[in-house]
């Protein structure tokens, strides 16, 4: 019972470490642009690939470096040449415009890397364990991740809250004309932080396509859990998604490990049913996918501004 | 309405019904059958999805909930018609359909059009997936992976109309397309149908007038998860099987896709987009194996450059006509679309050549000559043409803006 509940602490608060990094960029995009990147989970997707190709050549820490940087490039040349110029056909038009490119990447991938999952793996003085627990290894790669995940927050925190750029960066969202007028260059400012938010993605996907599969279908496992972060942490609250990442992923976590049916559930508050029908077959490690999207349900229902939020949408 | 319009649109409307009579006499192959009888079913959904859409601006990404739900609700009905020996002939399934998928769409509408925009987007995606998962759970009601399958031979038939031949099964399908297809129109006619514009365009004035956006939201949500479960019926009825796939993002993808490519703002758009993508998807794939990447190719091009998509262009075209200004602005437009598929030729040649990088394969091959991917001058003839299509289309975008092909050449702003 104990071990159960230090590993699934432990796994919970590692994926929903890693759920932060995906959602701290897609934060950051839409607190200052108002674009929901639909595509966001695909730049993580990007990462993790374009970290195997590097990695191959120059090995897993100079990729660390180097593939945020080319998947924040990429991300640059679609703010600059695609999502501009849609920007002023309204936010629809936005989500739209990002839910192609998702498609897009999708595809793209599959062109270049095939449709099966590739042998990417963090390096061997990574996995091997760091202590043991109950005679299992806890290897180290877990707790390297945690690491940066934290280092990300704090950087970016700090950036945005101690620095002139994070100034003018928030200043730009509220009032970009008036910024503009004090010669910053706020179409760039833009630029900048799409760039940002999507290299952060694929620092997320350096790591997380180590750590799970790196295939074409991890975008679309992924990029629906991250909007219910988003949205249930609070739009654009750093915090909020903090909060809302650690709390989905321990959800997740312990609901794959308790070993329970629903009907054993139902009979605590004293209603029966029957181990023959689905209700009472379906355990709740099956039930565990769909309880992120039951939770976004009954936040945008009762707490439409999300845990954190500041405004409603 | 004026006599003269009235008579045109019954024109028509008599013309779309000819249509599809004479068609399957035309097409007359079995392959071709199933083809339309799957471009049927495609277009009503995609006319129901564009009922949120283009109509009141609500961006579904979880509408094949509705689909599915209607599907699954006529195959259910399918059996108890066997087994039951219900006096229901299967040729009104759809009826039962718009009923399964009006009221899901009554129950999740109940919360999810309270919000809008962006907010209203995320409840879809969450609610579809949600039921995309409970497909899979529970299955007693969907079937598990193998899904349902019903006989649609079974229960009485009406005026000796059975659905045995595939002959038959494309009058079914088109007679349900066309009655859709004109109710859905009719609707767009209605009071309700104009306050779905209005609340798309400004919700605020719609309150101030004294009705409640809300509940117009709701209203059209309801109808526009009806049609797509007849949509769904119709699949049920021309597979005999439906499986939770049916529910899932995939199908809700490829209907905004085609509501999208084909045109939002206008009516008849998601049917151009409807038959567009199904044939692309039948006949497409038999020459590449990446034609999906040219769907999202299409569908971005569409997003950035024509908002109002193919229907869009096609209504564009026709205003012209009618107002005499088609002289004028066709070599415009003649060259632009020129350079777009100089520019869309060159990115299939990249494209097909890359994929040849891995998968090796023949050379790919157009007008007679091979161009292999390992040479390096076929990669920079396709890089020129992609470069040509865009010079060309800057050009004649600037040529209608400044008004002479003269003007547009000229590299630097002229003053107007």
């Amino acid at each position: 019972m104990m071990e159960t509940i230090v590993f699934s602490t432990l796994n919970g608060v590692l994926y929903g470490l890693l759920l932060f990094m995906l959602a701290s960029g897609l934060t950051l995009i839409f607190s200052m642009m108002g674009v929901l990147n639909f595509a966001h989970a695909s730049f993580y997707m990007l990462g993790a690939y374009v970290a195997f190709t590097l990695g191959s050549v120059t090995g897993f820490w100079v990729a660390l470096i180097l593939a945020p940087l080319v998947v924040g490039l990429f991300g640059a040349v679609v703010e600059r040449f695609g999502l501009r110029h849609v920007h002023k056909n309204g936010h629809v038009a936005e989500l739209l415009f990002t839910f192609g490119i998702a498609y897009l990447i999708e595809e793209i991938v599959k062109l270049i890397w095939g449709k099966n999952p590739l042998p990417y793996t963090p390096p061997p003085i990574l996995q091997q364990p760091l202590f043991t627990l109950w005679g299992t290894h806890y290897p180290a790669f877990r707790i390297f991740m945690m690491v940066v995940a934290i280092a990300m927050f704090v950087a970016l925190w700090a950036l945005l809250k101690r620095t002139r750029v994070g100034l003018i960066v928030q200043a730009s969202l509220s009032n970009p004309h008036m910024v503009g007028h004090l010669g910053h260059n706020v179409p760039l400012v833009f630029m900048g932080v799409f760039a940002v938010g999507c290299a952060m993605a694929g620092l997320a996907g350096v790591i997380g396509g180590a750590l799970l599969v790196t295939d074409p279908a991890m975008a679309l496992t992924l990029g629906p859990i991250v909007f219910v972060v988003v949205v249930v942490g609070g739009m654009g609250s750093l915090g909020g998604a903090f909060v809302a990442s650690i709390l989905i992923g321990l959800i997740q976590t312990f609901a794959v490990a308790v070993d329970a049916s629903l009907s054993d559930l139902l009979a605590r508050f004293g209603i029966l049913v029957s181990n023959r029908s689905d209700l009472g077959r379906i355990t709740l490690a099956q039930v565990a996918p769909m309880l992120p999207f039951l939770i976004l349900v009954l936040v945008l229902i009762f707490r439409p501004r999300g845990l954190m939020g500041a405004r409603e949408s | 309405m004026t006599g003269a319009s009235t008579f045109k649109t019954l024109l028509i409307w008599l013309g779309f019904a000819v249509l599809l009579i004479v068609l399957p006499m035309v097409f007359a192959s079995r392959t071709s059958l199933t083809l339309m009888n799957i471009i049927g079913v495609w277009v009503v959904f995609a006319l129901a999805y564009n009922m949120l859409l283009g109509q009141s601006g609500m961006l579904s990404f979880g509408h094949a909930v509705y689909f599915g739900l209607g599907g699954y609700a006529a195959i259910h009905m399918m059996a108890a018609i066997k087994s039951q020996r219900l006096g229901i002939p299967v040729a009104a399934l759809p009826v039962v359909g718009f009923m399964a998928g009006m009221a899901a769409g009554a129950v999740i509408g109940w919360f999810s059009c309270r919000r809008s925009g962006t907010p209203f987007a995320m409840i879809s995606l969450g609610v579809g997936e949600l039921i995309a998962a409970s497909g899979l759970m529970f299955v007693s009601i969907f079937g598990g992976e193998e899904g349902v399958s019903g006989d649609r031979s079974a229960g009485p038939e009406w005026f000796g109309f059975s659905l045995g031949p595939q002959i038959n099964v494309y009058y079914f399908i088109a007679f349900w397309v066309f009655a859709a297809t004109l109710a859905m129109w009719a609707f767009t006619k209605t009071p309700l149908g104009r306050l779905a514009n209005a609340v798309r365009d400004n919700p605020d004035r719609v309150a101030f007038i004294g009705y409640d956006p809300q509940r117009v939201r709701y209203l059209v949500f309801l109808i526009s998860g009806g049609f797509a479960g007849l949509a769904g019926s119709l699949s049920a009825v021309n597979f005999e099987i439906i499986t939770p796939e049916k529910l899932g993002a995939l199908n809700s993808g490829a209907v905004l896709l085609m509501a999208y490519i084909g045109g939002a703002a206008v009516f008849f758009g998601p049917i151009i987009g409807a038959v567009l993508i199904s044939l692309m998807q039948s006949m497409l794939s038999d020459f590449t194996k990446v034609w999906q990447l040219y769907l999202g190719l299409l569908f971005v091009v569409v997003v950035m450059f024509a908002p109002y998509g193919i229907g869009g262009i096609v209504a564009q075209v026709l205003n012209a006509v009618r107002k005499g200004e088609l002289a004028e602005k066709l070599p415009g437009w003649l060259m632009g679309a020129l350079g777009a598929i100089v520019a869309f030729g060159g990115a299939i040649m990249a494209i097909e050549m890359a994929y040849r990088v891995r998968e090796g394969g023949r050379p790919f091959t157009a007008f007679g000559s091979a161009f292999p991917h390992t040479a390096l001058s076929s990669w920079a003839i396709a890089a020129g043409l992609i470069a040509l299509g865009l010079a060309i289309v800057v050009v004649a975008v600037r040529w209608r803006r400044r008004g002479s092909l003269g003007a547009a050449l000229r590299l630097k702003e002229v003053a107007p």
